[in-house]
């Protein structure tokens, strides 16, 4: 992606689309209650949080040992461990490993990792077929869409949408939208993709340093359908997966699911410690920005989380704009520390894609510190010169009134004034953008201090 | 492939941000006052069915289910309960794929979110927890531990190459926050507990 990613600009865009943006919008508060019903039925859920929080702090302080002793566990259990700087090596060890076992057709269970690397179009050059098995993924695959949220990659589709896709690739019947009957076309639509694949590739949520093991999580089953058929299994991981104890999994599976979508736990949590009778078993772990992200003592934190999507849910602006508008792997709160670590020019608009409510930083399961540092990131992307020139000398302007209480005073009452006797036309002008959706409220006729003062003297 | 490895491990090993220590996690975590019902109605919530019996009754009430009258081609790890697909005779896992119906012993139960804890040791290809349409998970009422953590604490992971905590049916509700029970693994999961 080249040009610079303008969330207002394709905000805008969605919202164009009223009846849709307040679907999209209850459609992800209603996950959001159900994630808060949940939350409420765990007594001790605050003391999980710091406990997750704690171990994660852990793990991101002491990584190097962690993947070293992931790597021994791993390797004395046949687990083959590889290593990737960047998105690039990952998908050329991948295509390694699938070309020495002659591979034609991989089925994939969900992984942000592999979006992350495009790992998909490069595998298609090579003659390698790629079905996503996740039925949101698949969704969005056969219509050439990404997904444009973590957890529900399909939540911006309609189901008459799904109906027509369905139509065109599975052959269902034409006009056809219930739930139900799509999922069962697609049940064996993907049935047959997973009796011919010959190899599996899936994600990693957790990787345990004491054990060598890894663990998926799934609702549907796909995951372990798609690495139990055929011998080959690759799992590919970003670094930060790790955890040091098989028993931390007890906080992070009981925090996970119940975050993402108010479940007690994922329908399949699967522990793999090596690979199956005659098959193979590597895991891929990558960088990609990762480490770099670590040395910066701002947005340090933002390695642990654990991709519950629950920040998503709750944000005001992601669901009112859609994930798309994010134009990155990982969108909403978190997405918008990532990108911007990845690339401070093309995503730039992101960390100010927030109201500063703090809502994300309530529902993380990690408690990731996110409007604090999405707020951080608005001031990094200033001193880094990547702001654009209005919201620049709007920010000059704003300091140079707040450094000078009489500029302030002065200024405040010529707003009041003004407020109330400019029409409308100028006031909602072009150069209005915050007014483009929203009403500036009625002034009061008074300052707070005019009103102090005069309370002062009554009493 | 090594180079990368040298230098991730190396970037990692510099600025080392302040260590935090781990928890002991000896804390009090959730105790129900009846942790077979609560299980019981975890299952449920999730989705799945429950059944009690005593032990000489296994068969029987196995035999009863719908989904066991129903089905075909069934699996069955459980002593007791005759099934007529012999796992060690099958070499390519994916000549289990028109089983309907599995029957197999779970370890134990997880009483806060209705997981039965099920390790690959005696079935030799573990596809076959979700390849058939049907899954009935067999467990001691006895084994029914409050929650994850208690859980955790009963796995021996040096032991196991596979290991999987399954809730209640496979499901979905990728289509418009519909859920549809079914989704790529059993459409239906019983869960037999065995006095
Ligand atoms: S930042 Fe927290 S809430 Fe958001 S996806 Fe990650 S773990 Fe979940």
């Amino acid at each position: 992606m080249s040009s610079k990613t303008d969330h207002p600009a394709l905000a805008t865009v969605f919202v164009r689309d009223e009846a849709r943006t307040k679907w999209h919008d209850e459609a992800l508060w209603f996950v959001r209650t159900k994630r808060d019903r949940a939350a409420a039925a765990v007594p001790e859920w605050e003391t999980l949080r710091t406990t997750a929080e704690q171990i994660k702090a852990h793990v991101v302080a002491n990584l190097a040992e962690l993947l070293e002793r992931f790597e021994q566990n791993a390797a004395a259990r046949g687990i083959q461990v590889h290593w990737a700087s960047d998105g690039e090596e990952h998908n050329r060890i991948v295509l390694e490993i699938l070309k020495k076992h002659n591979v034609r057709h991989v089925v994939k269970s969900k992984s942000m990792l592999t979006e992350e690397c495009h790992l998909n179009p490069y595998l298609e050059a090579n003659d390698i077929s790629v079905v996503d098995t996740d039925l949101g993924e698949r969704i969005v695959q056969l219509r050439g869409e990404s997904p444009s949220h973590i957890v529900l990659p399909a939540i911006h589709i309609k189901k008459e949408e799904v109906g027509e896709t369905f139509h065109e690739h599975l052959g269902t019947d034409a006009g056809a939208s219930d739930p139900q009957y799509l999922t069962e076309a697609a049940r064996q639509h993907l049935r047959e993709q997973f009796m011919k694949a010959d190899a599996g590739i899936t994600g990693v949520n957790f990787a345990i340093a004491e054990t060598g093991g890894f663990v998926v999580c799934t609702n549907e089953g796909n995951a372990d359908l798609g690495v139990s058929l055929p011998g080959l299994h690759i799992a590919c991981m970003g670094l930060e997966k790790m955890i040091p104890r098989y028993q931390d999994l007890a906080v992070f599976t009981r925090l996970l699911a119940r975050s993402a979508t108010g479940q007690p736990i994922t329908t399949y949590t699967s522990h793999f410690h090596g690979p199956r009778e005659n098959g193979e078993l590597h895991i891929v772990i990558v960088d990609n920005g990762r480490t770099d992200l670590r040395s910066d003592e701002n947005f340090r934190r933002s390695l642990s989380c654990i991709r519950c999507g629950a920040c998503m849910n709750t944000c005001p602006v992601y669901r009112r704009s859609g994930g798309h508008s994010y134009q990155s792997t990982v969108p909403g709160p978190i997405g918008s520390i990532l990108a911007p670590a990845r690339d401070a020019h093309q995503f730039h608009t992101l960390p100010f894609a927030c109201s500063l409510c703090g809502s994300c930083t309530d529902v993380c399961p990690v408690k990731i510190d996110l409007h604090h540092e999405l707020l951080t990131w608005r001031r990094e992307i200033a001193r880094r010169n990547a702001l654009p020139r209005s919201k620049k000398w709007g920010m000059r302007l704003a300091s140079a009134v707040l450094r000078r209480p009489w500029l302030y005073r002065l200024a405040g009452s010529m707003a009041r004034i003004f407020l109330r006797w400019t029409p409308r036309w100028i006031l909602y002008s072009k150069l209005n953008t915050w007014g483009r959706q929203r009403d500036l409220p009625v002034p009061p006729a008074k300052s707070f201090r005019q009103m102090y003062r005069e309370r002062q003297k009554r009493s | 492939m090594n180079d990368s490895r040298s230098q991730i491990l190396n970037s990692l090993r510099h600025r080392l941000p302040q260590s935090a220590p781990l928890p002991t996690m000896d804390e009090s975590w959730i105790q129900f006052p009846d942790p077979i019902a609560q299980f019981r109605d975890s299952v449920v919530a999730v989705g799945g069915q429950t059944e009690t019996c005593k032990a000489a009754d296994l068969a029987d009430t196995v035999g009863r289910l719908t989904v066991f009258d129903e089905s075909k081609r069934i699996v069955s790890t459980v002593d007791g309960i005759a099934g007529n697909v012999d796992l060690q005779q099958v070499a390519d896992p994916h000549d289990l794929e028109d089983v309907h119906l599995a029957i197999a012993l779970g370890q134990f139960g997880v009483a806060e979110n209705g997981a039965v804890w099920i390790d690959d040791h005696s079935l030799r290809h573990r596809v076959v927890l979700f390849i058939p349409q049907h899954v009935i998970l067999v467990i001691p009422s006895r084994d029914v531990v409050h929650n994850m953590h208690e859980a955790y604490r009963r796995i021996d992971f040096a032991e196991n190459h596979f290991g999987v905590f399954i809730s209640g049916p496979s499901k979905t509700a990728d289509i418009e926050q519909s859920l549809v029970i079914g989704a790529h693994g059993a459409r239906s999961m019983h869960v037999v507990l065995v006095d």
